[in-house]
């Protein structure tokens, strides 16, 4: 754990920094803390316009992807760590997704963020569909890419493949249409970044370990969002097929359903073009 | 010096072991023949009783979904054993309450066996090797605490003997808590706990005066371990019971030869095959460890001691094998090298070595090189405790 609060009190500080992908095309980001309770969360705050909120998946990969940059030209994107991710805290009675919404709606009320564009990835698509059944009246709109959450069939199907009984090499076929865009080199990082990835993993088990990646309760309140929702699903997702998601899709009232070709479970890292294009006109 | 004698009840007739993945959580149980299961629960459980016999103490354990153990439920050959043995202590090491659903349920099993055995039980309670959480869906971020808030509830159930209470727990709540029957022993049979890099939870050990055992480690790692564990017993003031103990895999013969052949038998257990993803799940180690294991450290058993010939795990202590006074001599080597200890597990048995042999090994043991070692001192508390910690 050591390493863990290392990495948590480096990033204390409040910083300016620029990503590489932002240098080039000169969009400031901040890092800071924001209280809620007990509770405190890490947020980013890159570009200037009308705030996006910005759910990064399970392994925090969506941060550094050329595709937010597209979004921060015209957005303000906000990108909270939820507790137990980055350098937010874990405090102890955070035990699910459904305690996870609330910290985040808690957010949206001290940023006082109205309107907001809410984008969600994967575990981050689950938080936002908890939020938005929950209170969506400062929601404008919910894009969701390939998210987990519900349970669809019945005790004996497999919903959602049991990543942590896979093997790693069928879990990256799994999961990347290309699986060497899913290769990491984890021994040339340093050591505080390997800190938050292992500190990320630990804690996505923590919430999502039983019962396995949904909430039992989700299915039926889903009919409480009431903004306009999109998902953006990859057509070679093996976690979440896009069966899944079709179903998902109809549980939300008016939610529009769209596949995006060579692409797993992550189409907005693997096909970044091919989804900015799909999501036009509604992002 | 106490001798106990182990099996972990292994189920070695599969195919080919280069033909199958795995020998846990995911083995089909096709290769399951439930008449070579019977013939070997009966064959084990038969062991034990020569044990008995033999002057020997018997440690039981359980795994599950393993072709490794074949024991999934210690208390159940407990209380076989309890009824059947006469003289030998029967340690459970352990339950693996961080795993089972209600840790009352342990409190009950253990107190009817210590009755059935009129006091002859000793309870020891695991976390959980890493793989066991699946089998279990326990979720592998609190194996820990788990183990504790449950080891508490039992305790307090074993010793309150003046009516019902209520526990509301982080894990468990439970109500009119009434333990019918009580332990035989009072207050409560000797609690031995298992660990191996936990230094914190290893001294928590300590200061309750419960027994620490660790297996199968070199002989510097069990001396950090058994250290930390005096060190914690003298500052809380030496509370009654406790002590260390270690297991090796032991097999003792006629000849130099003859033990060399069942040594070699005994390592299949060191091989045991698990798929990767079943080995270090999510939050399972702290996040310290997990860095490294990113860096690309293993973070278990080490390769050496899997994959070094007989006699580098016999330097390590790991192994012991020999002829009787050879046996005798590396249990003293190894008892001088960890600052001593009272307890030895002995894994006499493992993979495919026959009943025959394991039995004519048992026999030197418990007449040859026991009357050689169970004079040694128990394990004193370190002088400089504080300075050592």
């Amino acid at each position: 754990m050591a390493t863990a609060k290392k990495a948590a009190k480096s990033a204390k500080k409040p910083a300016t920094i620029k990503t590489s992908a932002a240098k080039s095309l000169a969009i400031k980001s901040t890092k800071k803390f924001v209280t809620l309770g007990d509770c405190k969360i890490e947020v980013e705050r890159r570009g200037k316009g009308k705030p996006l909120l910005l759910l990064y998946g399970e392994e925090g990969l969506e941060p550094e992807a050329p595709f937010i940059d597209a979004l921060a030209r015209k957005y303000e994107v906000i990108i909270p760590s939820p507790p137990g991710f980055g350098a937010s805290n874990r405090p102890d009675w955070i035990g699910n997704m459904d305690d996870v919404s609330y910290v985040y709606l808690d957010l949206l009320e001290k940023l006082d963020l109205k309107k907001v564009t809410v984008v969600g990835c994967s575990l981050g698509g689950w938080i936002a569909l908890e939020m938005a059944t929950k209170d969506d009246s400062r929601f404008a709109k919910l894009l969701l890419v390939d998210p987990y959450g519900v349970k669809i069939g019945g005790p004996y199907d497999r919903d959602i493949e049991d990543i942590w009984c896979t093997h790693p090499q069928k879990l990256a076929k799994l999961k990347w249409h290309d699986t060497e865009k899913g290769k990491r080199d984890f021994p040339s990082m340093p050591e505080d970044k390997l800190a938050v990835i292992a500190r990320n993993s630990e804690s996505f088990a923590r919430f999502c370990w039983e019962p396995y990646m949904h909430n039992v309760k989700l299915k039926h309140r889903l009919h409480r969002v009431q903004v306009p929702t999109m998902f953006v699903w990859g057509k070679e997702d093996g976690l979440v097929k896009p069966s899944y998601g079709k179903a998902y899709s109809k549980l939300v009232k008016g939610a529009k359903f769209v596949v995006l070709p060579k692409a797993g479970h992550y189409p907005h890292l693997e096909q970044p073009e091919a989804f900015l294009k799909a999501v036009k006109g509604f992002v | 010096m106490y001798f106990w004698h182990f099996t972990e009840m292994p189920y070695p007739h599969l195919p080919d072991l280069d033909t199958i993945s795995s020998m846990r959580v995911n083995l089909p149980s096709k290769h399951f023949d439930p008449k070579i299961g019977a013939d070997l629960y009966n064959r084990y459980l038969d062991e034990h009783l020569i044990a008995d016999d033999l002057g020997l103490n018997i440690m039981l354990n359980e795994h599950h979904q393993t072709a490794t153990c074949m024991d999934v439920c210690a208390p159940l050959s407990a209380a076989v054993l309890a009824r059947q043995t006469k003289n030998a202590r029967i340690c459970i090491l352990g339950n693996p309450v961080a795993n089972r659903s209600n840790p009352l349920r342990i409190a009950e099993e253990m107190a009817m066996i210590d009755c059935i055995s009129r006091g002859r039980l000793d309870v020891g309670f695991v976390r959980g090797v890493p793989y066991e959480t699946f089998a279990a869906n326990s979720n592998p971020t609190q194996t820990v605490e788990r183990l504790w808030e449950g080891l508490g509830l039992i305790v307090k159930a074993w010793t309150t003997h003046d009516g019902p209470f209520n526990f509301e727990g982080k894990f468990w709540h439970k109500r009119q808590v009434n333990l019918w029957p009580r332990p035989y022993q009072t207050p409560h049979p000797q609690i031995w706990i298992t660990g191996s890099s936990d230094m914190e939870a290893i001294r928590q050990v300590g200061s309750r005066g419960y027994v620490f055992a660790t297996f199968l480690q070199p002989y510097d790692k069990v001396k950090v371990m058994f250290d930390n564990y005096r060190a914690s017993f003298v500052e809380h003031g030496l509370p009654g019971g406790g002590g260390t103990a270690y297991m090796p895999l032991v097999y003792t013969a006629d000849s130099e030869a003859e033990a060399e052949k069942g040594a070699q038998e005994l390592t299949w257990y060191l091989n045991a095959k698990t798929e990767p993803q079943f080995r270090n799940p999510p939050g399972y180690v702290p996040v310290a460890f997990n860095v490294k294991a990113l860096q690309g450290a293993y973070s278990g058993r080490t390769d050496a001691v899997r994959t070094r010939g007989l006699e580098y795990l016999q330097e390590q202590g790991v192994l012991i094998y020999g002829t009787p006074d050879s046996v005798a001599k590396q249990v003293k080597r190894f008892y001088d090298l960890v600052g001593g200890f009272d307890h030895l597990l002995m894994m006499q048995q493992a993979g495919f070595l026959s009943h025959e042999r394991t039995v004519k090994s048992m026999t030197l043991f418990a007449k040859e090189v026991a009357p050689q070692l169970k004079d040694l001192a128990r394990t004193k508390p370190l002088r400089h405790a504080k300075t050592a910690a």
